[in-house]
């Protein structure tokens, strides 16, 4: 069974899904094709981080950018996402943390951004009233926030489809080949015609590279999660440090999430991820040295997911520059949620033009070859 | 701090005794650990403890039984931690367990999985409101603590458990206000073409027979051909509405104990990545298992009802069995002594498991409870109704961790251990496909909810050594 | 719901909700609270429903009570212990 399209989107994750959502928005014809269902790896199982704060500075205009789509993700997508903004904290534990944060702002500064901001203690203290005392300071972006990851990934799904992309869940992709001017995509129930092929497929995205000729390294990024018990309401921002491994943050539910990156065990071929109990036990730890009246709270579960992880910890965005008709968009490396509006735009653009005037310049797949 | 093991047994029922007894008699270094403060596990619940002889009498000669498997677990060389649960197990054999204020880890070269069996959540109208326990649930008080449901107490449903525990209260003369009982009428001559089976549980069925007589000769009123039941009441039971013959009825009712059979507790083997399959005849998910009760994971074998229900007895022959699996496994004895050893209990529990067919067909799940009406709670701990899920389901939520994802169901403090089968069985009727074919949901660790604080002292211990 | 058939066992004083209540050791604080007549023994941190034990067993989570100040405690795992102050959590787990 063959399909042809405009364009066809590898990977059913949020970046994926939201190329999909402005492809069909601009009328074009494309199709999804995801192996398991939509949001089943990282999209799914990230921390819901969203937030401009602490990027790697190539990436920080791109982030901006989706900020604003982020702040009318309802006109987007038609869901809130459970998107709230009360702020992204870095928080400093020491006068050296301190130093760190105020050499990262002046480098921000520098680049003409002004959407850190540091805080001393006081002020850190009267936004999270429970943070443990030692705490020093922080660097803040007061309009970060965070999101529901699972449920912003299938509005994205809804919007894409209801603008009439087709999403189809169960189908990985075996094989891609040229023939003639298109690009002929298979899966194990059928095959695809299209000029255009984008690569959305997360930690897996290497091997798609592979079929249309980029060799791009693609890690593994085995981020754990721990999520607790409800509480009666505590904190606003969303809290990470400098020194420790941890992201923190309380859902409108009531639970909180801690995060961080503390590595689990993944079997990439299997597609299974399982808890390691050690390393979960230092985000514990990290949790309750920022936040001591978490350590009689319970954890509801844990788990562990697959993640994609670049060398140099960026995501790749862009055309490849020998297979014609070919975006990628992969990589996100742990930080990738936020991105997601943006990503749809820009490759959209890519697709139906061949350029966007995005800032993504420095994202480009031909800084991963050696 | 270095704490290692041969054989580490999850579990105090018949299943985790027995195999912990077995195995330390073969000279096997053994740990059983359970949750409970007192070995016995559910079925011999609080076994040792000293009770009024009318009681005594009450529970039983096979409850007794329990109290000779608790004595012989009690003077072996087993290593017992009562009170500890168990909250992680990697394929590796090891065993993350708290006290309630530490983790620590256990290194085990084989472990058994023997955690038992939970009874079928019965989700009708009105379930979650206060005064509506399980049958099970009473049994525990009655065996733990010597209490017995008040005479403004109805109780309803169907299986063995119905008719021994309204026996057991004819027999200290207690008397519930009645027994509605929920078995389709047709069942029971269905059952009988199993007459194979009927004939080796003969024994059984007399002692059901029995238990019926004892509850009609107390004058407990016996309401048969109970179509359906409902708990009503603002804040708590007040009334119980049932269904017989299309009409309805009404009794006050202070409180109401149901029951509709009992399933496989597969949360833990389920955690550890064991195969799992739909049993379509119980509606329930079994584990995967050789005739020693090996799985797929190779250091992980299961024993007794969390495997798939057969009973205590049969728990404790599954018990010993597996004990000479991870003998085995562990090289104390060859394979044609595990074998010679499991033999005659091999021959025991396949007339378990035969009688066990006629059990199954003389009790099927009912329909609605596999899949209730629309406004009916699925999820307890995060109140999902039934419609959220087939709502969730028509707007492209295929398996049960995306419905979970989508609508929390199962998200809440039991992490889906009551309402995992019929959260498939739900989505499986609003997809047109069998349970069999929707994915469960995958079961994270903590198994039990420990604190941070727990978790966190495993760093700790681990940089203690 | 229940009343007790069977006064073996050492009397124990548990406080439930404030009120001394006389059990007997080997009960559980779940079998306390059922005993002491709590009408409910916790309000549902998702929609304020009032909840009580279900199971006893352990595997249903509706017997969370706060035991001797400390919440999200499994009733029907926990022993009486003479002096143990067992009330009801209401709504989300509150930690000090």
């Amino acid at each position: 069974m063959t399909r042809e399209a405009d364009a066809i989107v590898v990977g059913g994750g949020i970046h994926g899904l939201s190329a999909a959502l402005h492809l069909a928005r601009m009328g074009r014809r494309v199709i999804v094709l995801e192996r398991r269902y939509a949001g089943r790896h990282s999209s799914g199982i990230n921390a819901g981080g969203v937030r401009t704060l602490g990027r790697y500075l190539p990436e920080v205009a791109l982030s901006l950018l989706s900020m604003a789509m982020w702040r009318s993700i309802v006109d987007l997508v038609g869901d809130d996402c459970g998107f709230h903004a009360h702020g992204f904290i870095r928080v400093a534990e020491s006068d050296d943390d301190m130093e760190k944060l105020e050499r990262r702002r002046a480098e921000t500064r520098a680049m003409g951004f002004e959407h850190e901001e540091l805080i001393e203690r006081d002020e850190l203290r009267r936004l999270c009233r429970t943070i443990a005392p030692h705490c020093a300071g922080g660097l803040i972006a007061r309009d970060n926030g965070a999101a529901d990851p699972y449920r912003t990934t299938a509005a994205f799904k809804r919007a894409a489809v209801s603008a009439g992309a087709e999403v189809i869940e169960g189908e990985g992709v075996i094989g891609i080949d040229r023939e003639g001017e298109r690009w002929r995509v298979r899966g194990a129930r059928g095959s695809w015609l299209a000029p255009s092929v984008v690569n959305c497929a997360g930690a897996w995205a290497g091997e798609i590279a592979a079929m249309v000729g980029d060799v791009v390294e693609v890690g593994i990024r085995p981020s754990m999660m721990i999520v607790t018990e409800r509480l009666p309401h505590f904190l606003d921002p969303v809290i990470g440090t400098v020194a420790r491994k941890l992201s923190f943050k309380q859902t409108p539910e009531g639970t909180v999430l801690v995060g961080g990156g503390q590595r689990g065990i993944v079997n990439r071929s299997t597609e299974e991820a399982r808890v390691d109990a050690a390393n979960l036990a230092r985000s514990a730890e990290a949790a309750i040295a920022i936040f001591p009246a978490m350590r009689g709270v319970r954890i509801a579960r844990s788990w562990c997911g697959i993640e994609a992880q670049m060398a140099d910890g960026m995501p790749v965005i862009g055309p490849s520059p020998r297979a014609p008709g070919v975006v990628h968009a992969f990589g996100f490396s742990g930080h990738g949620f936020q991105l997601g509006p943006i990503v749809g735009r820009a490759v959209a653009e890519l697709v139906t033009s061949g350029s966007t005037a995005l800032p993504i310049q420095e994202l480009r797949v031909e800084r991963t070859f050696r | 701090m270095n704490d290692d093991c041969d054989l580490l047994v999850v579990g105090g029922g018949p299943a985790g005794l027995a195999a912990a007894t077995e195995a330390a008699a073969l000279g096997i270094a053994t740990v059983l650990v359970d949750e409970q403060a007192t070995p016995g596990g559910q079925i011999y619940r609080a076994v040792e403890r000293a009770r009024a002889p009318s009681i005594e009498r009450a529970l039983g000669a096979s409850y007794q039984e329990g109290a000779a498997l608790v004595a012989r677990f009690r003077e072996s060389k087993c290593d017992y931690r009562p009170g500890h649960k168990v909250w992680q197990i990697d394929p590796d054999g090891r065993v993350f367990v708290s006290d309630g204020e530490r983790a620590s880890v256990i290194a085990a070269r084989q472990v058994i999985v023997a955690i038992g069996a939970l009874e079928r959540p019965v989700p009708i109208p009105g379930w979650t409101l206060p005064g509506v326990m399980s049958i099970g649930a009473a049994q525990v008080l009655l065996k733990a603590s010597g209490l017995v449901p008040r005479e403004d107490v109805w109780i309803a449903g169907s299986g063995p458990l119905v008719w021994l525990f309204a026996a057991q209260l004819a027999a200290v003369g207690a008397r519930p206000a009645g027994v509605l009982d929920t078995a389709p009428p047709g069942a029971r001559w269905a059952a009988l073409r199993h007459f194979a089976g009927a004939w080796t549980g003969r024994e059984w069925l007399k002692r059901g027979l029995a238990y019926r007589q004892q509850v009609f000769g107390a004058g407990i009123p016996v309401i048969t051909g109970v179509e359906a039941v409902e708990a009503m009441g603002d804040g708590r039971i007040a009334h119980v509405r049932y269904r017989v013959a299309g009409s309805w009825r009404d009794a006050a009712a202070a409180g109401l104990l149901l029951h509709e059979g009992v399933i496989p507790n597969v949360h833990m083997a389920m955690s550890c990545g064991v195969a799992h399959e739909w049993d379509a005849r119980q509606g329930c998910l079994r584990a995967r298992r050789d005739a020693f009760g090996r799985t797929n994971i190779e250091r992980i074998a299961i024993a007794g009802d969390c495997a798939g229900i057969l009973g205590a007895e049969a728990a404790a022959l599954q018990g010993r069995v597996a004990a000479f699996g991870a003998a085995r496994a562990l090289g104390r004895l060859d394979e044609a002594a595990a074998r010679g050893r499991a033999r005659p209990l091999h021959d025991a529990l396949s007339r378990q498991e035969s009688f066990r067919g006629f059990l199954d067909t003389l009790f099927p799940p009912h329909p609605t409870l596999l899949a209730p009406s629309d406004d009916v709670v699925i999820c307890r701990c995060e109140s999902v109704t039934a419609g959220t899920i087939r709502a969730a389901v028509r707007t492209g939520s295929l398996g049960a961790n995306q419905v979970k994802a989508f609508t929390r169901c199962g998200m809440g403090p039991c992490q889906g251990r009551t309402c995992g089968t019929v959260l498939m069985a739900t989505i499986a009727q609003a997809r047109g496909v069998s349970p069999a074919d929707v994915e469960p949901i995958r079961v994270r660790p903590p198994l039990k909810p420990i604190t941070l604080g727990e978790l966190a002292s495993l760093a700790q211990s681990e940089v203690d050594g | 719901m229940f009343r007790r058939l069977d006064e073996t066992g050492a009397a124990v004083t548990v406080y439930v909700e404030g009120e001394a209540v006389t059990v007997r050791a080997g009960d559980t604080a779940a079998a306390a609270a059922l005993l002491a007549g709590l009408g409910h023994t916790r309000l549902s941190p998702v929609d304020g429903s009032p909840r009580a034990p279900y199971c006893m067993i352990g595997t249903c989570f509706e017997c969370l009570l706060v035991i001797d100040g400390v919440g999200s405690r499994q009733g029907c795992l926990v022993e009486v212990r003479e002096g143990m102050r067992i009330e009801r959590q209401k709504g989300a787990r509150v930690v000090p």
